[in-house]
């Protein structure tokens, strides 16, 4: 028999009063997966990292950490650490006395790996001062120090970038892959895609409570498929045979190019039948799909995996190709 | 060695020791026996209105049962409330709360362990208060008679059962507000209300059964024989008032959700 995944949620709900935070969750984090949990800001993903790590009750649906139910006891959080929110401190302690506290309710030997945990978020020249007087990211690096105290198999970690400059955020990430790469399951909640797209090999795309999207970060950008964008010495012409043109998929004019979607043999084909049509081409190019792309799709558009994607690729560079 | 409720308490106490809060508390239950003595020694003359109010300039050991009486009022509900409302709160307000309960302690074991050590600050600050201060205070005077200490003693336990029972009430606000401000305020006005109810013309018959009586429990020691009545009566009291508190504040802790932060 498998071993129970690290992370199993099902039709997960959080409900406040009228509103629902959390609307029907479902997602499985497997064994050595860096997961992206991403969304906007208030879509919910706090919430569900709160309910999987048994600080609050679901309204319905359960969360399975090994197998085991956060709600019946901390024994399900065995191998499990994490922060939600900003990790938080006792600010007139140390940072190593505040440690040591949490190795003290963690037992297990946490103790023993105090000065490990503060070697590897590069806080022993600092672990004697007062937290209170910690710079943000100095709390964060701490946050992970007191998640690896816990010495976890998985690790869950709610927006660990955020609020950091870009050394900072650069420096975590660079601890992230690093614990991934020694084999720790990480789920990580971000609404930074570069983060996410850099350190994730799956994600969840969650909008106003509900996943829109689930699975291998490769599968969707396949998925949404390649968007061109064209243009030709006669548009008018060139759109006409576009639109008759087989293996091509929503047609548009777009800021004076003709976009649509196809595969790269379509693509081949279009550019013959422009040729032999006398539209000739001045610039054909393939839109590289980012997941920041697909995310505003999902998050803001109509939630649709594929098709509406591509348009708004700033970050891509398009590749010149004239006949 | 596997964490439990010793594990807690120990870290409640050593945090407490970090605190501010902590020192004010304990400053103010040291401080005020001094001024009431200096301000005894002053006047040359005891306040003629209270128990052993004329005993205060002839013993020492009548110091401490006379701050008892003033300091049911509001000192040492305030000291109490201090720590107790403020325990669970300060680590609700302060996101702490979902730190601590993500490890690997129940969150049964954590309420037990704070209401511990809310308990111990209380009586700790009574003894230091009224045990340890008249000695150092008034040297010189009538402090060696055993019986007298003894007396002080177990009027001091006596007086913890309604401050205990002050305790609870702190804790489960401290546990239900989300506000150590609150919470601190919110006992004392509690305290402080059933002082009124007390006093208030009609209400003799229920007198016996508010909480503020059984601060005076402690004097049924003084009499001859010992009255053990209010002694009993405010054991059972206390136990109504405190017990509920701290149950519903126990199960509130055990199943509310971690939400700030």
């Amino acid at each position: 028999m498998a071993a129970d995944p690290p992370i199993e949620v099902r039709g997960l709900v959080k409900t406040y009063g009228q509103i629902v935070a959390v609307d029907h969750v479902d997602l499985t984090v497997d064994a050595g997966d860096v997961y992206g949990y991403l969304g906007p800001n208030g879509a919910g993903k706090t919430t569900s990292l709160r309910m999987m790590l048994g600080l609050i009750r679901p309204t319905a649906g359960h969360v399975r950490l090994f197998g085991r139910d956060p709600l019946l006891g901390v024994a399900a959080l065995e191998g499990v650490a994490g922060f939600v929110e900003a990790p938080q401190f006792y600010p007139y302690m140390s940072g190593r006395r505040n440690l040591e506290l949490l190795a003290a309710y963690d037992g297990h030997g946490a103790g023993g790996r105090v000065d490990e945990a503060l070697a590897t978020v590069e806080l022993s020249g600092r672990a004697g001062d007062r937290v209170g007087g910690y710079s943000h990211g100095m709390r964060q690096r701490l946050g992970i120090a007191g998640a690896l105290l816990r010495a976890p198999k998985l690790l869950l970690l709610d927006e660990p970038a955020t609020g950091l400059d870009p050394a900072g955020m650069r420096d975590m990430r660079v601890l992230i892959r690093r614990l991934a790469d020694e084999g720790m399951t990480v789920l990580l909640s971000s609404h930074l895609l570069p983060e996410v797209e850099e350190l994730c090999n799956r994600v969840a795309i969650v909008r106003s409570g509900k996943i829109v999207y689930e699975g291998a970060i490769a599968e969707l950008k396949r998925g949404a498929g390649a968007v061109y964008r064209l243009s030709s010495t006669d548009d008018e012409r060139a759109l006409s045979v576009c639109r008759a043109q087989r293996g091509l998929g929503e047609v548009r004019v777009e800021h004076g190019y003709i976009c649509f979607t196809a595969d790269a043999a379509a693509a081949a084909e279009l550019s013959q039948a422009l040729v032999e049509a006398g539209a000739l081409i001045t610039m054909l190019s393939p839109e590289t799909v980012t997941l920041e792309d697909l995310f505003f799709s999902l998050t803001e558009g109509d939630g649709r995996t594929s098709g509406s994607v591509g348009g708004s690729s700033d970050g891509a560079m398009p590749t010149a190709m004239s006949s | 060695m596997n964490p439990g409720v010793a594990t807690v308490y120990r870290w409640e106490l050593r945090k407490l020791r970090y605190q501010k809060r902590t020192y004010l508390g304990l400053g103010l239950a040291v401080i005020v026996p001094i001024i009431f003595v200096a301000a005894v020694s002053f006047r040359n003359h005891g306040p003629h209105d209270v128990a052993f109010g004329d005993y205060v300039d002839r013993s020492g050991l009548a110091v401490p049962l006379v701050i008892l009486l003033f300091g049911a009022i509001w000192m040492f509900p305030l000291i109490a409330a201090l720590v107790a409302g403020d325990i669970v709160a300060s680590e609700d307000h302060n996101g702490t709360l979902k730190t601590i309960l993500t490890r690997s302690l129940d969150r049964g074991q954590i309420f037990t362990g704070k209401a511990l050590a809310a308990a111990t600050y209380a009586i700790v600050a009574i003894v230091l208060k009224s045990g340890f201060n008249p000695l150092q205070s008034l040297s010189g005077t009538i402090v060696s008679a055993p019986k007298g200490l003894e007396l002080v003693f177990v009027s001091l336990l006596v007086y913890l059962i309604p401050i205990l029972a002050i305790v609870c009430i702190g804790l489960l606000l401290s546990t239900i507000t989300h506000n150590s401000a609150a919470a601190v305020v919110g006992t004392l006005m509690f305290s402080l209300i059933i002082q009124l109810i007390a006093i208030l013309p009609g209400l003799g018959g229920a007198q016996p059964y508010l909480l503020s009586t059984q601060f005076n429990a402690w004097q049924g020691l003084l009499r001859t024989p010992t009255d053990w009545d209010p002694i009993i009566r405010a054991a059972w009291v206390c136990a109504l008032y405190g017990l509920p508190a701290l149950g519903a504040a126990y199960l509130v802790f055990l199943r509310r959700d971690v939400a700030g932060g």
